[in-house]
Order: C-alpha cells, then sequence, then structure tokens
C-alpha cells in the first residue's frame, strides 16, 4: 500500500494551525447584518401578544421577524435522509415556545450592540403554560407539549403528540417471558443517562449571502449540508435550486451540527432584507438552544443458566427528547441495535419503550448516538450478572459474545427508524480485542482490585460496543475525480470533513486507487454547488460509505487513462500497464507519462475531458468492535475516582490512517470518560438549564487525560474500501459502563445514574458502611 | 468610541473601539481572524492571544485595558506555527483545528517563560486551551517532540 494504511498529516492541519481563515464566521461578508435571537425565558407559554414596532424603529435595526411572518410549514430540524424518520414538529417560529431558549422572535441589525438593543425593545407578552419537566411523568401528562394540528410523522414512527409521544418502538425474537422464567439466574435493574453536551469548540455559525446570480447562499459549520438545502427550502417554500450550502471548515461537530441551527431565520433574513446576514450562537445558546444527547432510563432483565449462559435480554427505554423530536425514534432504536447483537447466543431478546416529549432542551445526535446510553446500561446490567453467577465478566463475555462468521437476528429486525439488514459479521476480531486488552490491562492479577493504601483502592472493569458503518440502503455518497493538465487530479466528494479528518482519509483512497502521491489529489468537498451527493458526516459512515464512493470514480478514472493512453499509444487496452504515473506498453519500450497524456487531451489532439464518477450505498453497516478496559482509583473516604489507564483495543478493519484514527479514538474515549465523569446536566425546577456555559459545565482537560493505550486489532472487512470500516463513534462507547464496573470492582458500590461523582461513590460507600454496621449489629443481636 | 494604540503583530495600529469592546472582537473586525470565539467566559481558550509575550483570553479582556500592548496572533509567528504544525501533523493531532492558532500561541510562550518543562508542568501550563477532538495525548506528544527540538 502507497497511501493506505499509512500515517500522512492531515492535508488541512498545517494551514488550519497557523490560523488561515477557514471556518464559517471567517468567511463571512464583512458587511453581514447581525442576526440575534428573542429566547424564552419560559419552558413552556404562549405568545399571547408581540409588538415589534419598538425595535423596529430603532437606527440600525434591519428586520425583526415573528411567527406572524411565516407560512405554517411543520419541519424537522434533524439532517437525516428524506423522508426523515423524525416527527414534522418545528416551526421556524410559532406561537408556542416550549423550552426555556426556544426562540420567540429574530432580529437583524448593523451590529451587535444594535441588535441586541432590538431584543429589549421587542414587547411580548406570555401565557405561562404548565411545563412537562419530568420525563417519567411526560407519557400522558395534562400538559401536551405538541398539540398543534399541522404536526405530523413522515411514516409509522409510533408519534403519539396527544400523550406526548414523539415515537415508539417494540420487537421481540422468541418468548422473553418464557425464557427468563426458565433461567437459573435473573438480574433486574434500571439505569439513568444523562443529556450529554457537546462542546464542539466552534459553536453554531452560519452566515447568508444573495450572490451576483439571485442565488441564496449560505456557508454553514454544518455536518449535513444537503440536508440543510432540503428543510432550508421546505421551511421557507423556497426553491431547491436557488439554494447553494457551502460547509468550510468545522470546528467540531460530534452529532451536535447534524440539525439546522439558526439557518432557517438566517436564510428568511437575507432573502427579505437582500443583505448578507450571519448568526454566531452563543456558548449559552449552543447549551440552551441546540440539542444534547438524550437522556434516558433503561429498565433491563436478564437471565443465564447457572454455567453462564445468557439466554434471554428484555429491555425497556424510556427516553426524553425534549421540546422536539429530532432523531428521537432513530436514537431510541439504536440503544438496542447497537448492543443487543453483542449478545447473540440468547433465545429471546425483547426491545421496547417510549420517546416522550418534554419542555427541555431538546434531543439529538451526539457521537455514540443511543449505542452508549444501551452500552452503559447492558454492559452495567452483565457485569451484575457475573457477579450474581460467581464468573469473571471477561470469561462470561468471551462464552456469550458474537464472533466472526456469525450473525444476530436483531440486524435484520431493527435499522434506523425502519426495517434493518441481515449480515454476517465478516470481519469481527472481538475476540482478538478482548484477549490483547486483558493482556494490556494486566486483567489477570488486578482483577477485581488492589488494595493501595489506608483509603486509596484500584479496581479494573471492562465493556465491550460495537457500532455500525453508515445506514444500509439508505446512506449514499457519491465522488467525482477530473484529471487536469500535467496530471493532477481533482476529487470532488459530498462528504462532510467536520476535524474527523475524512477529506484526507478520502484523499489517500484516492490516492491509492489512482497510484500517485498524496499531494496529486486536490479535494473540494461540500458545496453543494459544485460537489456531489452525499447524506453528511454522521452514523460513522465516512469512511465507509463516501470512502467506497471515491474508491470506485478513481478505479473509473483509472480505467478512463488507461483506455485514452491505449489510444494515444495505438495499441489495445489489453497491451499497456499503467503505474499510476507511467502508461508502458507491454514487451516494448514505448511509454507515455500521465502528464503527457493529459497535455496531449486537452491541448494538442483528442481534445477530451476526463471526468470520473460513481456513487456507493451499504447494503450491510458492518461493525466496527471495540473491547475497553480501565484502572480507576477510588478515595474511600471522598469518593473521588481517578482514571489511571484506559486500554482501548478496536476493530475498524484497515486503518486507512492510523494515527488520526487513534487520535480519534483516543478523543471519543476522552468524550466518553467526560460522559461517565465529568460532564452534569442540571435544570432547576422552573426548566431552566443550569448547567449552561463551560463554567460549570466542566468537560474533561489535559490534566485529567495522562495514560492512555489505543491498539487496532489487524483486520480486514471485504466490503469496506481497502478493507475498512468505520471508526468515528466506537471509542466513545465504552467508557461509562467500564468505568462503573470498575468502581464496583473496587469498593462495592455500584453506579447507576450517570454522571458518576464523587458524591454518589461517597454516598454509596456511607450506605454500604451502614448496612455493614446494621448487619453487624444483628449478628451480635442474633448471636 | 475611545482610539487605542496597539502594537499588533509588530505593527503599530491604532483601533476606534467601544468602552465596552472585548479585544476578541477588536481583533476579529480588523480581519485578525485567527482568534476564535469558543465560550464567551476565557473557559475554553481558544480566543488566547499573546498580550506583551503572555497568553490571555481575549474573549474577556477589554481592548481599552490593551492600550499601549503589544499583540501577538499567529499571523505573527506563522514560521513557528509551520513548524509546531509539523510535530502535530506527524501525531495525527490535529483533527478540527478550532483550538490550534491558540494553542500554537500558548505553547509558544510556554516556550519561552519555561525552562524544559516536566509533563505536569506543560498540562497545567495549557489546561485552559480545552479540546474537544484529541483526547489530548497525540497533542502532548506533538508539543514535547516540539519543545526538544525548538531551544
Amino acid at each position: 500500500m502507497r497511501c493506505v494504511n499509512t500515517d500522512v498529516p492531515s492535508i488541512d492541519g498545517k494551514g488550519l494551525m497557523m490560523g488561515k481563515p477557514a471556518y464559517a464566521d471567517d468567511l463571512a461578508a464583512p458587511d453581514s447584518l447581525i442576526v440575534k435571537v428573542l429566547r424564552s425565558p419560559h419552558p413552556f407559554a404562549r405568545i399571547t401578544n408581540i409588538d415589534t414596532s419598538k425595535a423596529l424603529a430603532l437606527e440600525g435595526v434591519e428586520c425583526v421577524l415573528t411567527y406572524k411572518d411565516f407560512e405554517r410549514r411543520p419541519v424537522t430540524r434533524a439532517g437525516q435522509g428524506y423522508p426523515e424518520p423524525s416527527p414534522h414538529d418545528k416551526f421556524i417560529l410559532d406561537e408556542y415556545v416550549r423550552h426555556v431558549g426556544d426562540e420567540a422572535a429574530v432580529v437583524a441589525a448593523i451590529d451587535l450592540e444594535t441588535a441586541l438593543k432590538a431584543l429589549d425593545l421587542i414587547d411580548i407578552e406570555y401565557e405561562v403554560l404548565e411545563p412537562v419537566l419530568d420525563f417519567e411523568k411526560a407519557y400522558g401528562h395534562k400538559s401536551i407539549v405538541h398539540n398543534e394540528p399541522e404536526i405530523h410523522e413522515m411514516f409509522p414512527i409510533g408519534f403519539e403528540p396527544k400523550k406526548n409521544v414523539a415515537a415508539s418502538y417494540n420487537m421481540h425474537v422468541g418468548d422473553i417471558d418464557k425464557t427468563l422464567a426458565g433461567c437459573d439466574v435473573l438480574l433486574e435493574s434500571s439505569f439513568y443517562t444523562h443529556a450529554q453536551a457537546h462542546v464542539m469548540l466552534e459553536p453554531h455559525t452560519a452566515n447568508a449571502r444573495i450572490d451576483y446570480q439571485g442565488r441564496l447562499v449560505i456557508y454553514s459549520s454544518t455536518q449535513t449540508p444537503i440536508h440543510v438545502r432540503r428543510i432550508v427550502s421546505q421551511a421557507l417554500g423556497y426553491p431547491l435550486s436557488k439554494i447553494r450550502i457551502v460547509k468550510p471548515r468545522v470546528g467540531g461537530g460530534f452529532g451536535g451540527k447534524q440539525c439546522v441551527h439558526g439557518e432557517m431565520l438566517l436564510a428568511a433574513i437575507t432573502l427579505k432584507t437582500g443583505k448578507p446576514s450571519k448568526i454566531v450562537y452563543t456558548r449559552k445558546e449552543v447549551f440552551e438552544s441546540s440539542y444534547s444527547r438524550h437522556p434516558m432510563r433503561f429498565d433491563i432483565k436478564l437471565g443465564a443458566t447457572k454455567d453462564g449462559q445468557l439466554k434471554g435480554i428484555d429491555m425497556h427505554l424510556l427516553s426524553d427528547t425534549g421540546a422536539y423530536g429530532e432523531h428521537a425514534l432513530t436514537v431510541f432504536m439504536v440503544a438496542g441495535s447497537k448492543v443487543l447483537p453483542l449478545y447473540n447466543k440468547v433465545d429471546s431478546v425483547r426491545f421496547n419503550g417510549e420517546v416522550v416529549y418534554t419542555n427541555h432542551t431538546p434531543g439529538g445526535a451526539f457521537r455514540g448516538y443511543g449505542a452508549i446510553q444501551g452500552n452503559y446500561a447492558l454492559e452495567s446490567a452483565i457485569d451484575m450478572l457475573c457477579e450474581k453467577l460467581g464468573m469473571d465478566p471477561t470469561s462470561f463475555r468471551e462464552k456469550n459474545m458474537i464472533r466472526e462468521g456469525e450473525t444476530s437476528p436483531i440486524f435484520k429486525i431493527m435499522g434506523e427508524g425502519t426495517e434493518g439488514t441481515a449480515m454476517n459479521m465478516d470481519s469481527c476480531k472481538l475476540d482478538y480485542c478482548m484477549t490483547r486488552g486483558k493482556e494490556l490491562i494486566g486483567w489477570q492479577g488486578k482483577y477485581p482490585c488492589q488494595k493501595d493504601e489506608e483509603h486509596k483502592v484500584k479496581g479494573i472493569g471492562m465493556a465491550i460496543a460495537m457500532q455500525g458503518s453508515g445506514i444500509p440502503n439508505i446512506d449514499m455518497a457519491s465522488a467525482i475525480i477530473k484529471l487536469n493538465d500535467d496530471g493532477f487530479y481533482n476529487l470532488l466528494i459530498g462528504a462532510t470533513d467536520i476535524g474527523q479528518g475524512s477529506d484526507t482519509v478520502l484523499a489517500q483512497i484516492a490516492a491509492e486507487s489512482l497510484g500517485v502521491d498524496l499531494d496529486k489529489i486536490v479535494v473540494y468537498s461540500s458545496d453543494s454547488d459544485l460537489t456531489p451527493f452525499d447524506t453528511g458526516a454522521y452514523a460513522s459512515s465516512t469512511t465507509y460509505v463516501s470512502g467506497n464512493a471515491v474508491k470506485n470514480a478513481a478505479d473509473n478514472m483509472r480505467q478512463m487513462v488507461m483506455e485514452e493512453g491505449a489510444k494515444a499509444l495505438s495499441v489495445d487496452v489489453d497491451h499497456i500497464t499503467f503505474d499510476g504515473e507511467v502508461i508502458k506498453v507491454i514487451d516494448s519500450d514505448q511509454i507515455m507519462t500521465l502528464s503527457q497524456l493529459a497535455n496531449r487531451l486537452y491541448y494538442n489532439e483528442d481534445h477530451k475531458q476526463l471526468v470520473a464518477t460513481n456513487s456507493y450505498v451499504g447494503t450491510k453497516s458492518p461493525p466496527p468492535f471495540m473491547a475497553g478496559f480501565v484502572e480507576v482509583e477510588v478515595d474511600t473516604e471522598t469518593g473521588k475516582v481517578d482514571v489511571l489507564d484506559y486500554v482501548a483495543v478496536v476493530d475498524c478493519g484497515t486503518t486507512i490512517n492510523p494515527k488520526l484514527a487513534k487520535v480519534q479514538v483516543e478523543g471519543g474515549l476522552v468524550q466518553g470518560i467526560g460522559m461517565a465523569m465529568y460532564e452534569e446536566v442540571h435544570y432547576n425546577s422552573k426548566g431552566t438549564l443550569i448547567t449552561n456555559n463551560l463554567m460549570n459545565y466542566r468537560i474533561p482537560t489535559r490534566k485529567e487525560i495522562t495514560n492512555m493505550h489505543v491498539e487496532f486489532a489487524d483486520s480486514y472487512e471485504d466490503s469496506g474500501p481497502y478493507g475498512a470500516k468505520s471508526v468515528g463513534e466506537i471509542g466513545i462507547d465504552t467508557p461509562p459502563a467500564a468505568i462503573a464496573n470498575a468502581i464496583y470492582n473496587a469498593v462495592g458500590v455500584r453506579i447507576q445514574t450517570l454522571p458518576i461523582t464523587s458524591e454518589k461513590v461517597l454516598m454509596g460507600l456511607l450506605q454500604k458502611r451502614q448496612e455493614e454496621n446494621d448487619k453487624s449489629d444483628e449478628d451480635t443481636h442474633y448471636a | 468610541m475611545l482610539r487605542v494604540q496597539l502594537t499588533i503583530n509588530g505593527y503599530k495600529k491604532e483601533l476606534d473601539v467601544k468602552p465596552d469592546e472585548y479585544l476578541l472582537e477588536s481583533l476579529r473586525k480588523n480581519n485578525y481572524l485567527s482568534v476564535k470565539k469558543g465560550c464567551d467566559s476565557s473557559s475554553c481558550g481558544v480566543c488566547t492571544v499573546l498580550l506583551d509575550d503572555s497568553p490571555i483570553a481575549s474573549c474577556t479582556y477589554l481592548t481599552v485595558k490593551a492600550d499601549g500592548h503589544e499583540i501577538t496572533t499567529v499571523e505573527g509567528i506563522q514560521k513557528e506555527a509551520e513548524l509546531i504544525a509539523d510535530f502535530f501533523g506527524k501525531e495525527g493531532a490535529d483533527q478540527c483545528g478550532y483550538c490550534h492558532p491558540s494553542l500554537v500561541l500558548t505553547v509558544y510562550a510556554m516556550k519561552k517563560e519555561l525552562v524544559k518543562p516536566s509533563d505536569e508542568e506543560i498540562r497545567a501550563y495549557l489546561v485552559g486551551n480545552l479540546c474537544r477532538c484529541s483526547g489530548y495525548l497525540g497533542q502532548h506528544k506533538a508539543i514535547k517532540a516540539y519543545l526538544e527540538v525548538a531551544v
């Protein structure tokens, strides 16, 4: 391999580091109107009166819009394939506001100061309604979050807004009740996960202008430019053909930029005024007014035989989608579909539940997308079952987990919002990941714990995980490759680099197929006018889905070059060889370089442009696998937990760029560790998010992250480009469960509500001591 | 409007600013686009610039306070930035890049300020420069390698 599976530096890293203008706000027109949004102070209210006259009269204010200025066209902001599996329950602006931070009106002014003044001058009166603030009480609550007649599902997703249900789902394999009744050992438990925030460092940013051709051009920091174009068009009733979305460099997304954030308002302002405009969210707006991870409650029952055979999994899930149903059903389904197949030797599985509306900041896509929630619940429950069985949790997993060549009926039943696709695990090195991970962490000898000092105990724990590689039969990508004079190429892709390095990785795939060095591939990505269709950067799809499209297009280009080369050399195409740079006639000295051929084609003879294109849609979604092991140290006096070491062994097929992949897994681990231990979400009793800034929403810093070890299994996925599967999400999945398991192994405290804070561990320790004291009192009493 | 005199990246500049304007806003308005907005509360570090060679969070630093001082953005240390970028590239530690111009400035300031810093000292110096993509370890390796050659 010349380019694939090599550690080339990313193609854009240096320019970004040197501070070249590249992100959405860097590219805004200098005279852009500043767009600011008047946001609701109430979790649930109806606007009874709104008067914008004073704001409009302020000098420098160009435009003020309220719900009265828009036709009622419900859309979903979720950037998903069309028709979306999310309910169309959002209006650009509405008479109702449904969470603190929801949009009530929008202002555009010549500068920020004027825009902020104008917000203060809008007279607005609300009828405050009783909010739904507890997701466990949302179902059938007397307050209905969405009571408007226009909203609808695009196809059946279990949408029952009158009961505050955005989506529901129910599946089973076998008879779970019968299976569990026949088991020797049962476990029943519940787990809660919280609304982790993405904290991509670049806030949501977009700018809009009307170009010299009269087209609406939006530069948006988005993961899904094609979906943004469609949603803006639907919401405004403005022709798709007159909208161009350009995705510049994006300062992190993690799923947080898979929806539209502000683009609809911005487009309305620019279309109304004819002037360029821009919106840059404050960090408070990013927290309160975009979206976060769906909080969930899992009720799990597991059953096993006494020799450690897992027989049945029953998982009931309640998910909180907040005020709007973005990704409500799909995140919910992934919480099952990306964890249940891990244990494919069971007789029965049941997975069901509801996604409910509340008057909180909406839930939405976030790296791990349900899988991390499901992984925490199931992988914690598995360890709890192992304790009952008296089994080493690694032995239990080795006995029950999925292996190469096997399948699970779940794959066929559960997709993302629709039915799934049956598939065999053609590449699955989970067994290797387990063995190697155990070796690296030193499982034998360290499990379950080692008492260090008087108040310090070290414990180790682990979890296994799987993800997917795109959504089969839905996620589609295309690529165009153009040969230029002098023999270099342009690669045009709709794929969306949001910092994960896909422009680099896709260029490596193209360079490999074309037999050239990376500097011969000049990449243009994600401009809806210039680059081809691609559903976007989500569902761990880019390397696998877009990568296959690029490889197919490059293979086509290679064939075209060979045919034109053979013609130029006056021989049959079977009589030449082409190494990427030189076309040579077999058994002859006759040669022609690619540069000579290109110059001949474009300047001298033939006069024919070579452009190759191809597309790809996956017919399966081969999962990457991972075994994650963690060593923690617990202070039994304070409950403080330190992560001493994290070992991740990952099977993502061939790594196209091992260093980029490694850092991506490390970044995922740190986000997972953050979700497990550092990042807390708090609302006050009035429904206001308290943790709405980076001073009290704490993400891990470089002081906490001192030791991690990431390795890749030697794996090859036949259906992937050069053997690759995805690697974008898998890293985030295991930390919550592995850390919870390690803490239990250290001190016997089981935390079933994320995040795992020192307070919770200490309370657990105190409770345990109390119970031990009570027991010893009891023993004394009866003695 | 108040007139302030700053030396930005070695050039004397006079800027007209509002009394309550933060340095981040003033710099971006004047096309120093390497300085990024992240958190509005000096918590994330992406707005870092050097004030007389010391890193500060420009998102909460009033421009009028900088009157008469020297400001350095990454545009002012392009050669050093390119060198540091090479080390990051080798470790695959660049990812989204949004935090990198500010990180380069802080690493550059650290190199001037600390002699042979330990791992702990490096982490302590850079703790205010958050990164949500990389997991920090690749960056740490790149920074250590850079410090070894760039004496």
